[in-house]
């Protein structure tokens, strides 16, 4: 807009094209209506016409908060397609992210009517389910932020995973102590790290190509480990013990809210800490500028004199303390116990995770926590015998990124030289 | 790279040379034949390394490593050779058993059993191999090869059960339906790749997990589930539909000769064809592609398909040949070994073939080792990662090994081209 400053307001109109009718706001606008409709009538007609009770308590007793569920599955519907139709018309824009969140919002909650109907969901255990799986989403993708703003892709972030979660159950076993564990979870994400930085920023090798064979080569090491030194002898090497989770006197009686984020092991904390510390480096800090600058221009930021190379060095290694980390999750806090190939594609959840939240801390945190709630939701409908499939909730993260990249609501751009390795010329 | 390749040799003292020492020469130069070896080679040092520190009786030994060298060395070589000795009498031919046959004692299918299972192995991976090597001729990274075969599985075994047909008829059906189901799995990103830019890595991944769950999905499902059987497995195919094989424990079947005809089909598709020649032009330059008069996009869609179908065929060649039945873990690890297979096949129809032959070769005598002395089969897994990082890294071999740049260095590393 500010090309010709001499322009004034009414020439600039006419020199822009028209925009078409079914722009971004008109296009989600339509899509919140028609699942607006889908939780309406089908999730409406298909609930039982019984009381479902979210209750604050972990089982059926104690406050909770009842509808009828069908009652429930119905409203919430028409809210959403109320939403939808506010979008439809054009008017307003200003509030395009609040209303589509809303209309998501109130689709899940119709889901949930249905589907909680005549039974119950404690809510303090969704959230603590949810945050616990999305817990290793979250450092998974911070640490692809870390080294794709700076132009290198992390497709290694499932090897990372799986070399943390064995190197946490060998050394915290043999240590006796969750903190040495932690660190040489810490440290096996960067062995992996310094692998893919060293092939791919030294030797150019294409990134895709070393993160996919660096995954394979930590499925294997860590697959014949296990077999080798862990299944023989699970007491001497594979029985690390378990973070502690630590209550944080006062805000830990809060409730809801109390139980799930004061009331909490170290790598919640660490996460959620993370989040914010990163995105206020990115932004603010010299490092952040040189850091956005390398992934998006490597040759103008090197012309001013900064070290490409070296930068993506340290991004690529601090990626890996934090994928690391991410690992300690499956044997220090989820299962007690290393298994062969433990994280099951979560790697890959937390690249869907980085990429649906556009490359950003908080976008990653609030893709890695939708994706918790999916499986989470999923585990809970698996219990409760529901007639919806818990693969297809599980599929969510995986199409809802495949519809992101392909724009159908919104086009994500990765920084422009993410994947293109730096050669000085 | 460049500026070693272009260090001047000498012009007058090349004609005084023996023809030996020139043959010796270029043999030490990083060409692609010496690569692969030294790859291999320095992938099976890190495996030997790897199986001794994780042997205690053996490490046992090293502690008193400097009064008596000795005990640890030879404790160690054992190992190894041992180890490596089952790797290749598993998957080439073991010296006893032939003994066995020419003595009487033994048969003629113990002496080929290992020949046969290293190209049942491989025949699936020939087919995601090359899935993989065509789309990265014309320029895409299709990592959905995976995805692509595990829909190839259930399209295939589907029709191998739900169908009665004739035998032969029931069979190319089967197949046919297996490389239809890989190609709509695979014409998914590349329209999107065509009509939206969306980058073909991020969409095949997710599609590769999108697949594996619905699979576990439809093998729960009423007709497709075995009523028989209280665990996640499908009905079995029907004997009309299989590949047929050889006698008894042999496992070898049609399969690899299907394999060999497709890659000569595929080689002539690249090199042959006005297609091939189309998508080699758009890997290589796609603007220029275009200013010439391809469409860059129907290219990018087709080629999807074609390395899509592809991947099924190969995903409803291991149903129809070794797994009869659809399971959770029918498709295996096909699709991301197809993508090792290509790399080190670099992305050349034959090459890949041989390549296939080659990690099919490691997972059979990887089997053998593991019942013989315990030794995981995950060892062949590191074994085919380490050997695929140092032929996608030359100069690292390069260094590693003081090579001379090659005269004609086609090794030039795949600069990626980010998302």
């Amino acid at each position: 807009m500010s090309r010709v400053s001499t322009a004034t307001v009414e020439e600039l109109t006419v020199v822009d094209a028209p925009e078409p009718f079914w722009n971004r706001e008109r296009r989600l606008g339509a899509g919140i209506t028609v699942i607006g409709l889908i939780a309406t009538f089908v999730f409406g007609s298909l609930a039982e016409s019984k009381t479902a009770r979210f209750t604050l308590s972990p089982d059926a007793s104690g406050a909770a908060i009842s509808i009828n569920g069908q009652v429930g599955a119905i409203v919430f519907g028409l809210i959403a397609v109320a939403l939808g139709v506010v979008m439809l018309t054009g008017k307003a824009r200003r509030w395009q992210t609040l209303l589509l969140s809303l209309g998501i919002l109130a689709f899940v909650l119709s889901f949930l009517c249905w589907q909680v109907a005549g039974k119950f969901l404690p809510l303090v255990d969704t959230l603590d389910g949810s945050l616990e799986y999305a817990l290793p989403l979250i450092l998974g993708a911070l640490a692809g932020v870390l080294g794709e703003r700076s132009g290198v892709v992390n497709v290694a972030i499932e090897g990372q995973f799986l070399m943390g979660a064995f190197g946490a159950a060998l050394v915290g076993t043999l240590a006796t102590s969750v903190w040495a564990g932690l660190i040489s979870a810490m440290v096996g994400g960067v062995i992996i790290a310094a692998m893919l930085a060293v092939l791919a920023i030294r030797f150019l090798v294409d990134q895709v190509v070393v993160g996919i064979v660096l995954n394979l080569f930590a499925l294997g090491i860590t697959g014949f480990l296990y077999e080798r030194l862990m299944q023989p002898n699970a007491l001497k090497y594979n029985q690390p013990p378990k973070m502690p989770e630590w209550k944080i006197p006062g805000l830990g009686d809060i409730p809801v809210i109390g139980p799930v984020l004061f009331h909490a092991n170290l790598l919640v904390w660490l996460a959620l800490i993370l989040v914010p510390v990163i995105h206020f480096a990115l932004k603010n800090t010299r490092w952040g500028l040189r850091t956005r600058a390398v992934g998006e221009h490597p040759t103008a930021a090197d012309t001013v004199g900064v070290r490409v190379r070296g930068l993506r060095y340290l991004n690529v290694l601090l990626g890996g303390l934090v994928a690391g980390a991410g690992g300690a999750f499956f044997t220090l806090v989820s299962t007690g116990a290393f298994n062969k190939n433990m994280t099951n594609g979560a790697g890959f959840i937390a690249l869907a995770a980085l990429i649906f939240g556009r490359w950003t801390p908080f976008g990653a945190l609030g893709a890695a926590l939708f994706f918790g709630f999916t499986q989470k939701l999923a585990y809970f409908l698996g219990v409760a015998g529901s007639p919806v499939p818990n693969q297809f909730l599980n599929m969510l993260p995986y199409i809802a990124t495949i519809i992101a990249v392909a724009g159908l609501v919104g086009r994500v751009r990765a920084p422009a030289a993410d994947g293109v390795p730096y050669v000085k010329s | 790279m460049t500026t070693e390749t272009a260090a001047k040799p000498a012009p007058p003292k090349h004609k005084e040379e023996s023809f030996l020492s020139l043959f010796l020469k270029n043999l030490w130069s990083a060409n692609t034949f010496t690569v692969t070896a030294l790859s291999i080679f320095l992938a099976l040092v890190i495996g030997a390394v790897l199986i001794v520190i994780s042997d205690s009786a053996v490490l046992s030994k090293f502690s008193y490593f400097t009064s008596r060298p000795s005990d640890a060395l030879n404790a160690s070589w054992d190992l190894i050779s041992a180890a490596y000795a089952d790797l290749f009498k598993g998957a080439i031919f073991d010296p006893a058993a032939f003994q066995a046959w020419f003595d009487g004692t033994g048969t003629w299918q113990a002496a080929f059993g290992p020949i046969s299972e290293t190209l049942t192995y491989a025949t699936p991976l020939v087919f995601t191999g090359l899935s993989v090597a065509i789309a990265f001729r014309g320029g895409l990274f299709n990592i959905g090869g995976q995805g692509q075969a595990v829909i190839g599985c259930v399209l295939g075994g589907v029709a191998g059960f739900a169908f009665s047909l004739p035998p032969g008829i029931h069979l190319i059906v089967a197949l046919l339906f297996g490389a239809i189901g890989g190609a709509l799995w695979g014409f998914v990103p590349g329209l999107l790749k065509a009509r939206t830019g969306a980058h073909e890595v991020i969409t095949t991944i997710m599609l590769n997990y999108t697949a594996a769950l619905l699979l576990s999905w439809l093998i729960e499902q009423k007709g497709i589930h075995d009523p028989a059987r209280s665990d996640a497995i499908s009905k079995a195919i029907h004997s009309s539909a299989e590949l047929p094989a050889l006698p008894s424990p042999l496992r070898v079947h049609l399969g690899i000769v299907l394999a060999v005809l497709v890659t000569a089909g595929v080689a002539w598709l690249i090199n042959r064809s006005s297609f091939g020649f189309e998508l080699r032009a758009v890997g290589v330059n796609p603007p220029a592609a275009k200013t010439a008069g391809m469409s860059v996009a129907k290219t990018y869609t087709l080629l999807m398909v074609v390395a899509g179908g592809l991947a099924g065929l190969g995903g409803a060649v291991q149903v129809l040949g070794t797994a009869d039945k659809l399971t959770d873990q029918v498709a295996g690890n096909i699709g991301f070994d197809g993508l090792l297979v290509a790399l080190l096949g670099r992305n050349k129809p034959w090459g890949t073939l041989l390549a296939a032959i080659l990690y099919g070769a490691l997972r059979a005598g990887g089997n053998l080792m593991q019942v013989d002395i315990g030794i995981s089969l995950e060892l062949v897994t590191v074994l085919q990662a380490l050997i695929v990082i140092f032929i996608a890294a030359p100069a690292l071999v390069k260094a590693i090994f003081h090579l001379r740049a090659a005269r004609s260095a086609r090794l030039g590393t795949s600069l990626a081209k980010g998302w």
